[in-house]
């Protein structure tokens, strides 16, 4: 590797606010080389803007976020994996592509990446058709092919798996650890609990814009620091929260009848 | 009633033997049109998705002012190019009075906001998908925009057919700029206007039919590209540009 590492990451008491709305609340955080994150925390917790704040799409409102290991070229070497996948209305080929020459990849060299990606994320038999007509699962392998065409320091990814069936999960899985194991950093956000304790090497709870944990992920799960946290891997939150339950605990049976 | 057939039958029988006053006044008709139309593509596109995607100072005056150009009357842009053009006026020297290249700028003033503006919408939808997949990769704006227009071409081909279409149906602007001067700057629809005062209702009825056919293409054309599995028609198998057939080495497979 010619060019050094663009982490760790630090951000150092970081918020964003829209409208005086505070989202993310003074999040304290510093992701290291090596590993892997997953940020969990309930829907509207905030995941995404802190992913977005993290990846630079979004300034914070105050703070600071830091790419210690930089040299100003922080943008080049992170990409992202959005929520919903974003295809060009191009084909799967001309999609790998456009990322690859908006690096300034010349034309020769964007071929066997191409070839490559598609192959190893299974959509070599697509590679003509409209990327817009994949199968949503589908559309998710090609955003993943679309960053990987790009080796990344740092790839962001925002619930990757959401909405997938689990052999398409299972395939996703197997490609993020691609990914990785090719020497890219991972950050990303996930709702299954499962795939957490498979991917993670760290893991960070956020909740209510705030960041509650970042701990190791054996530990996390042995015996979590808050007890959010807790309530959150039983999969209890949902009831400790709620002031008005829409289905109190125990009425399940009235309502289905 | 009589009179009216009989100018139908002559009308055909014009269309038939390809009558070369009406075949060079159809080719003068196409060729002012698309001219007017391809320049106002070329200027009015650009534009329309820099006013999308971009902020800079007057971004807002310029929306405005191409939303109400679009309205603009074509006899008062006629005058206004008349202006400019006549001998006396700011652009007199170039001698363009009267013949089809100020004919092609009344239409391009016409056609231009037109397309600017609807460009404007097409792109400002696709920016918002997006904007932060392709700042993400790392687009400038600038970067973004001509992949903006590529992407949304099948519905900026309809904006370009709706420019075509009021560029080859207007009558006031070229009439006033162009003069209606036989073999020189007559057009479709000046023809017909002139030919129907003299009474000649047979090339008038065979231009009018002429002119309705283009309508009906135009239409059936743009309703080709706008409807859901035709968008074929106008991407190549690699798609956007960016194909493999563009690349000399050719596929190992
Ligand atoms: N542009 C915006 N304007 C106002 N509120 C916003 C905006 N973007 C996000 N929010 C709010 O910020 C909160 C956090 O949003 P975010 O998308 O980060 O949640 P999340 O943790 O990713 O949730 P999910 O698990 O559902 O994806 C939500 O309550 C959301 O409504
Ligand atoms: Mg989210």
């Amino acid at each position: 590797m010619v060019d050094s590492s663009i982490l760790p990451l630090e951000l150092d008491n970081v918020s964003y606010e829209i409208d005086g709305k505070r989202l993310v609340k003074n999040v304290s955080c510093c992701f290291e080389a090596g590993r892997s994150t997953l940020v969990i925390g309930p829907n509207g917790a905030g995941k995404s803007l802190f992913l977005r704040l993290c990846h630079g799409l979004l300034q914070p409102s105050s703070g600071l976020l830091r790419w210690r290991g930089s040299d100003g070229q922080t943008g080049q070497r992170q990409a992202m994996v959005f929520q919903r996948p974003v295809m060009l209305r191009r084909s799967v080929w001309a999609n790998v592509g456009y990322a690859l020459s908006v690096k300034g990849v010349s034309r020769a060299e964007r071929e066997p990446i191409i070839n490559r990606v598609l192959q190893c994320t299974g959509l070599s038999r697509f590679e003509d058709i409209p990327a817009t007509r994949l199968s949503f699962g589908e559309q998710q392998r090609l955003a993943l092919a679309r960053v990987w065409a790009l080796s990344p320091q740092v790839l962001f990814l925002d619930e990757p798996t959401a909405s997938l069936d689990p052999p398409a999960t299972h395939q996703v899985e197997q490609i993020i650890t691609a990914i990785q194991s090719a020497g890219t950093r991972i950050i990303m956000t996930s709702h299954d609990l499962g795939q957490v304790q498979r991917l993670a090497d760290e893991v960070m709870f956020l909740h209510r814009g705030r960041l509650l944990e970042q701990t190791a992920a054996e530990q996390f799960f042995d015996c979590p620091q808050s007890d959010l946290a807790r309530a959150f891997t039983r999969g209890e939150l949902l009831w400790w929260h709620r002031k008005n339950p829409l289905h109190p605990p125990g009425i399940s049976k009235e309502i289905s009848r | 009633m009589n009179d009216f057939s009989d100018a139908f039958i002559a009308a055909f029988s014009l269309l038939i033997q390809l009558d070369a006053d009406l075949v060079e006044i159809v080719a003068l008709s196409l060729t002012v049109s698309l001219t007017a139309v391809l320049s106002a593509a070329v200027i009015g596109m650009p534009l329309g998705a820099a006013l999308a995607i971009g902020s800079f100072p007057g971004r807002r005056m310029l929306i405005i002012a191409i939303n109400s150009l679009m309205g603009l009357p074509p006899v008062v842009v006629g005058l206004v190019v008349y202006l400019m053009l006549s001998r006396s006026g700011p652009l007199g020297v170039l001698g363009l009075l009267f013949t089809p290249t100020a004919m092609v700028i009344a239409q391009l003033i016409l056609v231009m906001p037109i397309i600017a503006a609807l460009t404007r919408q097409v792109v400002e939808v696709l920016w918002a998908e997006y904007e932060e997949q392709l700042r993400s990769l790392g687009a400038t704006r600038w970067r973004a925009l001509p992949t903006l227009l590529m992407d949304g071409r099948s519905q900026l081909l309809t904006a370009l057919l709706a420019g075509f279409g009021r560029a080859i149906a207007e009558v006031g602007a070229v009439m006033i700029v162009g003069g209606n001067i036989d073999h020189a700057t007559r057009v479709m629809t000046t023809s017909i206007a002139l030919e129907v005062s003299k009474g000649d209702l047979a090339l008038a009825l065979g231009l009018g039919i002429m002119l309705v056919l283009i309508a009906v293409a135009v239409n059936g054309l743009s309703w080709l590209i706008g409807s859901p599995g035709q968008d074929r028609l106008l991407r190549s198998k690699r798609g956007g540009g960016y194909g493999r057939q563009q690349y000399p080495a050719a596929r190992t497979r």
